[in-house]
């Protein structure tokens, strides 16, 4: 897989993700109509096989929001923390109109800019609005999108349809005000705040009716849930079923993040978040129901870049402001490279599926972990990785499961909101699922290490493609008979 | 009679375009409430806009300087949880 024109292209982004496939086995998009694939075909968010070549951006410029989640806290803010509600600056619609045109000179990839708050974008729709209307005028090259509670929805369809704004994603936690109750406290509406489940109802009923509007209009909706065990998470299939009848196309289940540090609800009251297994499970439920997202990376509300990466730090308000940006020449740079990465993306398309490994059909599923830094090949050093590639490699094929970001990338100190485990210990702990980690070399201390814990360490397999390595050490495992015994008992021998 | 924003405000905007009387003012290192203008919403709105959608407990004042949206009114978290959230982070 190669991109001659982005390889050329000293802008060109590093990073990102680096699975070659981040989606289930067969392509997520095939059975969309044709229509559908047209608007997602370059939007990083919605197309896992975008996601590798087109970048987004946010900008913040929406910070009120109308209503209170359970997990988000607005008093706090941290440069390195990476999640959805979190910005550094908040920028005016100007600011982000000259930011948005900056970002998409400097980086010809970036195909999609969102407003995702760090409140809620339709709670403030002057700010928002001004923002969209600027931007459809100057850069009609760059797709708007916009993600909401949902709360104001129903009032803000007309105007997100002059716009041209093709792409909502709705946050949609529960269908049911009982389960509402337990994740919003309050939300403000028709000039007073109204806790419980009468907030929740009510909520609840905007968006499904903004989904619908939506919907009626041609606009592609797609919805988010955050996970949070113990609240919604037996609750989220029948969300699934629902969204996906009222013609939401995509549905993107997400781990809830409740660190106490945040000082969130859940953060504060122990609430966890799902394990991995947990989330790939629920994921894989509603997937009987509906198109579904894995490649989520929550990202703030002021990333920059490809998912999974953020050049923020790049693009702030004073480098904007000493920036030259020639609009015209750069709407022309950037439609050379688009053409080129679709060109490339149709290519991919026509190729053959990788073939399934070939063993019986009983044979239990197996997780691994690769460290990686791109290119769809095992190349990273175990002690370099920041984040791990989780595939399941099973009979029926080898697929990407989702990414495991590790702590320590954070709060690298450990000493501030660590709590005293160690980097590899954690490491061991965010892999506690998967039987084998493939990297390109491991130190003598982390292979004892992960041996201790059930999790066979490879560097056999560096520098070659990821499936076609999943695949080979699957099939070394049935041939050496250790998937015969149940899971836990399998590496006590 | 008005109503007052301290420094805990996070600066949000929330409040600013609800308020019937203009009285809201963004400032550094917070937003403030203009007390000549403040009516404390009398005439216009049951009850007073800016501490209705403010989602920070204790951010804006009434006018006898108690909090309009005390300690756990907002979060659910009652203060003795959060001062023991607080003092376990601390510790590590």
């Amino acid at each position: 897989m190669e991109l001659t024109v982005l390889n050329n292209d000293p802008g060109a982004p590093k990073g990102g993700c680096s699975a070659s496939a981040c989606g289930s086995t067969d392509n997520q998009m095939s059975h969309l109509p044709e229509a559908i694939r047209e608007k997602v075909h370059n939007h990083p968010c919605y197309s896992e096989q975008a996601h590798h070549y087109f970048a987004r951006m946010h900008v913040a410029v929406a910070p009120a929001c109308n209503i209170q989640c359970h997990y988000c806290n607005r008093k706090y803010d941290c440069a390195n923390e990476s999640r959805p509600g979190v910005v550094s600056e908040l920028l005016s619609p100007e600011q982000a109109v000259k930011k948005t045109l900056a970002v998409a000179a400097n980086i010809p990839q970036m195909s999609v800019l969102g407003i995702a708050g760090p409140g809620d974008p339709l709670a403030n729709p002057g700010r928002t609005f001004a923002t969209f209307r600027a931007l459809s005028e100057q850069a009609p090259d760059i797709k708007l999108c916009v993600s909401t509670n949902g709360l104001a929805l129903p009032g803000c369809v007309e105007e997100l349809v002059k716009y041209n704004i093709d792409h909502v994603t709705i946050t949609i936690n529960c269908v049911d005000p009982a389960v509402g109750a337990k994740i919003y406290p309050w939300i403000f509406w028709k000039n007073r705040r109204i806790k419980g489940k009468k907030g929740a109802r009510i909520l609840i009923e905007q968006q499904q009716k903004g989904l619908e509007m939506l919907v009626a209009r041609g606009v592609l909706v797609k919805v988010n849930s955050v996970m949070i065990p113990g609240v919604n998470d037996q609750h989220l299939q029948e969300v699934s079923r629902i969204v996906k009848g009222k013609g939401a196309f995509l549905h993107n289940v997400m781990p809830l993040i409740s660190e106490a540090e945040h000082g969130t609800f859940y953060g504060v009251m122990g609430q966890r978040g799902p394990s991995p297994k947990e989330l790939a499970a629920l994921q894989d439920a509603c997937a009987g129901d509906m198109n579904m997202m894995r490649h989520c990376r929550q990202c703030r509300a002021d990333a920059v870049g490809l998912l999974g990466e953020d050049r923020g730090a790049e693009f702030t308000l004073d480098k904007v402001e000493a920036m030259e940006i020639d609009y015209a020449a750069a709407m022309a740079k950037r439609a050379v490279i688009h053409a080129a990465i679709r060109e490339e993306l149709e290519t991919q398309q026509a190729a053959p599926a990788p073939q399934a490994p070939v063993v019986d059909a009983t044979v239990r599923p197996v997780l691994m972990a690769i460290a990686t830094r791109g290119d769809g090949v095992i190349n990273q050093h175990f002690g370099h990785a920041q984040a791990f590639l989780v595939y399941e490699a099973s009979p029926a094929g080898v697929r990407f499961i989702g990414h495991r970001k590790l702590d320590a990338r954070y709060c690298e100190g450990g000493d501030t909101c660590g709590d005293g485990e160690t980097v590899l210990s954690r490491i061991v702990k965010a892999l506690a699922d998967c039987e084998a980690v493939l990297c390109a070399r491991i130190g003598f201390e982390p292979w004892e290490q992960l041996e201790a814990a059930g999790i066979q360490p490879n560097g056999e397999h560096a520098m070659e493609p990821i499936e076609e390595a999943v695949a080979a050490v699957y099939r070394e495992m049935v041939e050496a008979g250790r998937l015969d015994a149940p899971v836990d008992a399998a590496w006590i021998a | 009679m008005a109503l007052r924003i301290i420094e805990s405000c996070v600066n949000c905007h929330a409040c600013e375009a609800l308020c019937p009387s203009q009285a809201i003012i963004e400032a550094h290192p917070h937003f403030l409430i203009d007390a000549r203008k403040c009516t404390e919403c009398e005439g216009d709105y049951p009850v007073q806009q800016c501490a209705a959608i403010c989602p920070i407990e204790g951010a804006i004042l009434d006018a006898t300087g108690l909090a309009m949206n005390p300690p756990g009114s907002l979060t659910g978290i009652s203060p003795e949880r959060m001062a023991a959230a607080m003092a376990e982070m601390r510790a590590r």
